[in-house]
């Protein structure tokens, strides 16, 4: 028994990282811009998808270069043309716009790709477990974790130690202000916007490893990352980081005694935080009031 | 300010303009759906966008291409059949619903077909069986719809998932052991193939010694798995399908569970092991149907056209398509009218034709339940074998006379209108 | 205000609807396409009654739809209730849940409320997925249909007859219709537009800021569980879907594409999308890119809506 929690609680680590890995990109562009971008999902499925063709010619790990690079090129593209016009506005609108976009992106990859789910090969060293006893710790997983871990460390490392990072922090707090003292803001909502939609296309790319490679690859991710935001505390980096692995082991107890409540429990504890203390674990009192 | 104005005003000019201009598009055509009045209509209302995009497109294929053989061999009674298709989206039973009502009594089809969701197909079934329409069913399994619920105007191609577990039991327990642990999708699909292989298997001496209800569309089955291993079975069966039991299959493999387990299930489709990469192409399984059968009639040239048309080879549910529409036609010529209690009456025990049957054991449609009863198909899957396509090696093919139960047992009572 | 015009916009509506099964078939509609315009119509006014006059974007609108349509679903299949008492059961228990949870979210505004509000839709969907047992999980719930009424000296056949349900929906969708406009010109619904239009100020005149959003947000969601049992209703059948944010997304799309301003604008709105989702669907397998497309074009080009196009520079 205690085996088996032990298992589940580090699986639930790793699934847990993964989902900090996508909230952090919804995170991030929430934060600065005030955007929720429902079709974070088709990001996702972008970038998969176009590592699946990347594949054959420049092999697995040039492929896990390049799709999230190519992602974030659409994203900016995205979000020059429909999303800056938005800014300062109703952020209804906003909301509506990524909604539509959710429903096209997943219509042009099963135009493109076609609805049959499509064979996505990683590695085959990656994929065999590290030992016979700890099988579920593969090394693909442990790469995705170390992936998660090196893009979470450098992503804090731009954010406090470049120019870049700190206005997109006093960005967050107060636009208007980094507006006046000669910032950029358009530019800087641009990077961050691209910035976010780079995680999203690095996450699409490990998750199609996983998972099987279909057009639905997205829908189905982006709640977690939701109650991953409302758990950690809207405005807080870390209260996300903290809210997906948060969310990833309880869910992954929880399959130990309840297995059919594994997916239940992470909106129950989005409930109790909104119950308890709405700001989130480690959000700031009046954020995005 | 005033250079905003000016041109936020030239945009209403050019919006209003353009809105009339599509207002006139969407009235224009309204009026060119009033189709050709003596032509036979077939309404297939299916999943085309979604998680079940892929089985429905290939089902839509299937009844393309039965409508195409049709007409060349000069219709239904002497008339032209159309074929309308429309999107029932892959799990919102309101639009399966509309779309089956609009079909009914906006376009007025003769045949209604549809849905790959056994949940839309019992709701469709009921729209159908209030206005009277023939509905076939080619792939929702849920044993309600030829069992509990049966209509007499609803028939359906696919097997019942009780005959499914019934003839991949025996080779269960004869090859791999008695011990089994259940991945279950957690829906009605799900439920009554769990409880159906779980009589088959303690029929023969076989024990359920753990198992896991799966939300539908579960991503990571790692914690489902993690239990499933510390049951120690001697089988893991995978109930979920299409996307689930990609997930599932593929995280499985890579855990190396195939080193200390077998693997197996029962239904499986191309489809699913298509998305798979090659080397979790594995385990045990029963398919209903698949194209390489060397040495059955007809089946060679069903392959061709259909690899003309699509590239791919025909899934089993191509062939569902198929046969769902061919049986329309038949229905129609045998009762020799287009009425649907006429044609249900026509098709109690009707036998398919060898070139629509497409398989060694004969195809019939059972008496009393409409339910077809044709072979089953149990064996391995290979990550590729004679050709890059054979990703199933068949080892046994059942009848499914022998597993389909007596009718007591499906529990559908028919009855008739007056 | 203009008083002139919007009366004819009401007479105008209100002929088009009670002729509606008439004229739908000519121009390659039908009577169900008719019904579910006017269900989608309600849910739409409704979603607006807190969004256009209120002010305040609810995402989640779908979970008391839904929360309406299994009650009723659930009060006919395993109580056996007549309609109109499985109605009843199913709008009261929507509002009931709609009263707790407007409680615990209504401090929050703007882009936090509109989440929370997502994620609390995704719990009642959760809910009916997982419990199988009563609410048929995925499957959704069968097996049952709507009853036909029992009136003073006959029965009105909803169950076989569409035209008769198209016309008992249409006559809860007047009563609905009635009411809220009643609400919104009355002193409630005027203290609701302040709120909108300045809520600092209103919070400095004294007026409840938070009460009002609550009732507010109550008032909304018993409406729109009342589109949502007739949406059962018309269906003889409920499902998870049912409960979806999709559906919350869809209702907003509607509200925003007739013009959140205007009293009917929600129900041109939701003409038009359900007509169009139907048709588009009919002719390509990518009406979903149609319907993407027609997100980004109404809010990039149309934010006012159809009916604020038609009234030049006018703020209500």
């Amino acid at each position: 028994m205690t085996q088996l929690i032990l298992f589940n609680l580090f699986n639930g680590l790793i699934v847990g990282a993964f989902y900090a890995l996508m909230a952090l990109g919804l995170s991030l562009i929430l934060n600065l811009s005030g955007v929720i971008n429902f079709a974070h999902g088709g990001f996702l499925a972008l970038g998969a998808y176009l590592a699946y063709s990347l594949i054959p010619t420049i092999g697995f790990w040039g492929a896990l270069i390049v799709a999230p690079l190519l992602t974030a090129a659409v994203g900016l593209v995205v979000e020059r043309v429909l999303i800056r016009p938005l800014y300062g506005g109703d952020p209804l609108y906003s909301l509506l716009l990524t909604f539509g976009l959710a429903y096209i992106f997943e219509d042009m990859t099963r135009f493109v790709w076609g609805a049959q789910a499509l064979p996505f090969q990683v590695p085959g060293w990656l994929t065999t477990p590290l030992s016979p006893r700890f099988f579920f710790l593969t090394g693909y997983r442990l790469f995705m974790v170390v992936l998660v871990a090196v893009a979470v460390g450098a992503l804090f490392a731009i954010l406090n130690h470049t120019r870049l990072g700190i206005r997109i922090r006093a960005g967050t707090r107060d636009l208007e202000t980094v507006g006046t003292l000669g910032v950029n803001t358009r530019w800087l909502r641009s990077l961050n916007f691209g910035l976010g939609i780079y995680i999203a296309g690095l996450a699409g790319v490990l998750a199609a490893g996983l998972l099987g490679l279909s057009p639905t690859i997205g829908a189905s991710l982006i709640m977690p990352s939701f109650v991953a935001i409302i758990v950690g505390g809207l405005g807080s980096l870390l209260g996300t980081l903290l809210g997906g692995l948060l969310i990833g082991v309880a869910s992954g107890l929880t399959a130990v005694f309840l297995p059919s409540a594994s997916e239940a429990v992470i909106y129950v504890m989005m409930g109790l935080v909104l119950l308890v203390r709405p700001r989130g674990l480690l959000g700031e009192e009046g954020r995005l009031h | 300010m005033t250079q905003k104005l000016s041109s936020y005003i030239g945009r209403r000019k050019l919006l209003q303009g353009g809105a009339a201009l599509a207002a006139a598009q969407m009235a224009g055509p309204f009026v060119i759906r009033a189709r050709a009045a003596d032509s036979v209509k077939f309404g297939l209302d299916n999943p085309l966008t979604g998680t079940y995009a892929a089985p429905g497109k290939n089902e839509l294929i299937g009844c393309q291409l039965a409508v195409e053989e049709i007409n060349a061999k000069g219709g239904i009674l002497g008339r032209p059949v159309e074929l309308i298709s429309e999107d029932s989206t892959s799990g919102d039973a309101g639009t399966a619903v509309q779309k089956a009502r609009k079909l009914i009594e906006g376009d007025k089809v003769d045949f209604l077909m549809g849905n790959v969701n056994s949940a839309l197909a019992l709701a469709m079934a009921q729209v159908s069986n209030e206005k009277g329409v023939l509905h076939i069913v080619p792939g929702g399994h849920t044993d309600a719809i030829t069992g509990a619920s049966c209509h007499w105007n609803v028939f359906r191609v696919c097997n019942t998932t009780q005959m499914e577990a019934n003839a991949v039991a025996a080779s269960l327990i004869k090859d791999y052991g008695k011990k089994f642990y259940y991945i279950t999708p957690d829906y009605a699909f799900g439920h009554t193939l769990e409880a159906g292989m779980i009589k088959a298997t303690t029929a023969l001496g076989g024990t359920r010694v753990g198992g896991d209800l799966t939300p539908l569309g579960t991503a990571d089955f790692s914690a489902t798995l993690i239990n499933a291993q510390s049951a120690n079975p001697d089988v893991i069966v995978f109930l979920t399908q299409g996307d689930d039991m990609v997930n599932a299959l593929k995280q499985a493999v890579q855990f190396g569970l195939q080193d200390k387990f077998h693997l197996a299930g029962a239904q499986q489709e191309m489809e699913a092991l298509e998305g798979l990469p090659p080397e979790a192409r594995i385990g045990a399984w029963v398919m209903e149907w698949y194209w390489n059968q060397p040495g059955v009639a007809h089946v060679a040239e069903f392959v061709d056209t259909v690899k003309k048309k699509t590239g791919r080879p025909p899934t089993a549910r191509t062939w569902f398509g198929y046969v769902s529409a061919w049986t329309c036609a038949l229905g129609a010529a045998k009762a020799n009218s287009l009425k649907a209690v006429d044609i249900a009456k026509a098709l109690q025990g009707f036998q398919l034709p060898a070139e629509i049957a497409l398989g060694p054991n004969p195809a019939i449609y059972r008496a009393g339940q409409n339910q077809l009863i044709a072979s089953l198909f149990v064996g391995a899957a290979q990550a590729r074998g004679s050709a890059e396509d054979d990703l199933f090696k068949v080892t046994k093919v059942v009848n499914g006379a022998d597993v389909a139960g007596s009718l007591e047992e499906t529990g559908c009572k028919m009855t008739w209108p007056a | 205000m203009n008083a002139r015009a919007p009366r004819a916009l009401d007479l105008a509506v209100v002929a088009a609807l009670l002729t509606a099964p008439f004229w739908m078939a000519a121009i390659g509609g039908y009577t169900e396409l008719a019904s579910r315009i006017v269900v989608m119509g309600l849910a739409a006014m409704a979603l607006n009654f807190l969004l256009g006059f209120t002010g305040v974007l609810s995402f989640g609108h779908a979970a008391y739809f839904g929360l309406g349509a299994y009650g009723v679903a659930m009060a006919i299949k395993y109580l056996g209730l007549g309609t109109l008492p499985a109605m009843a059961l199913g709008i009261v228990g929507a509002t009931i849940a709609a009263a707790l949870i407007g409680a615990l979210i209504v401090r929050r505004r703007g882009v936090y409320f509109a989440m929370v509000t997502i994620a609390f839709g995704q719990v009642f969907y959760f809910v009916a997925f997982r419990w199988n047992s009563v609410t048929g999980g995925d499957d959704g719930l069968t097996g049952w249909h709507r009853v036909p009424i029992p009136l003073a000296a006959t029965t009105l056949d909803i169950f076989g007859d569409d035209k008769a349900f198209y016309y008992f929906a249409l006559a809860v969708f007047g009563i609905c219709v009635a009411l809220m406009a009643l609400l919104l010109n009355s002193p409630f619904g005027r203290t609701l537009i302040a709120i909108r239009e300045n809520e600092r100020r209103a919070r400095f005149l004294g007026v409840p800021i938070e009460f009002h959003i609550w009732l507010s947000f109550v008032v909304s969601c018993l409406f729109v569980s009342v589109a949502g049992a007739l949406y059962a209703l018309l269906n003889n059948f409920t499902d998870p879907r049912a409960l979806r944010f999709d559906l919350s997304g869809n209702l907003v799309i509607m509200a925003v594409l007739g013009g959140m301003r205007s009293f009917w604008g929600p129900l041109i709105g939701a003409a038009i999308f359900v007509a169009l989702q139907d048709y588009v669907s009919s002719h390509t397998e990518n009406w979903m890119s149609v319907i993407g497309v027609m997100f980004v074009l109404v809010v990039r080009f149309f934010p006012r809506g159809i009916l604020g196009l038609t009234r030049r520079g006018a703020s209500a």
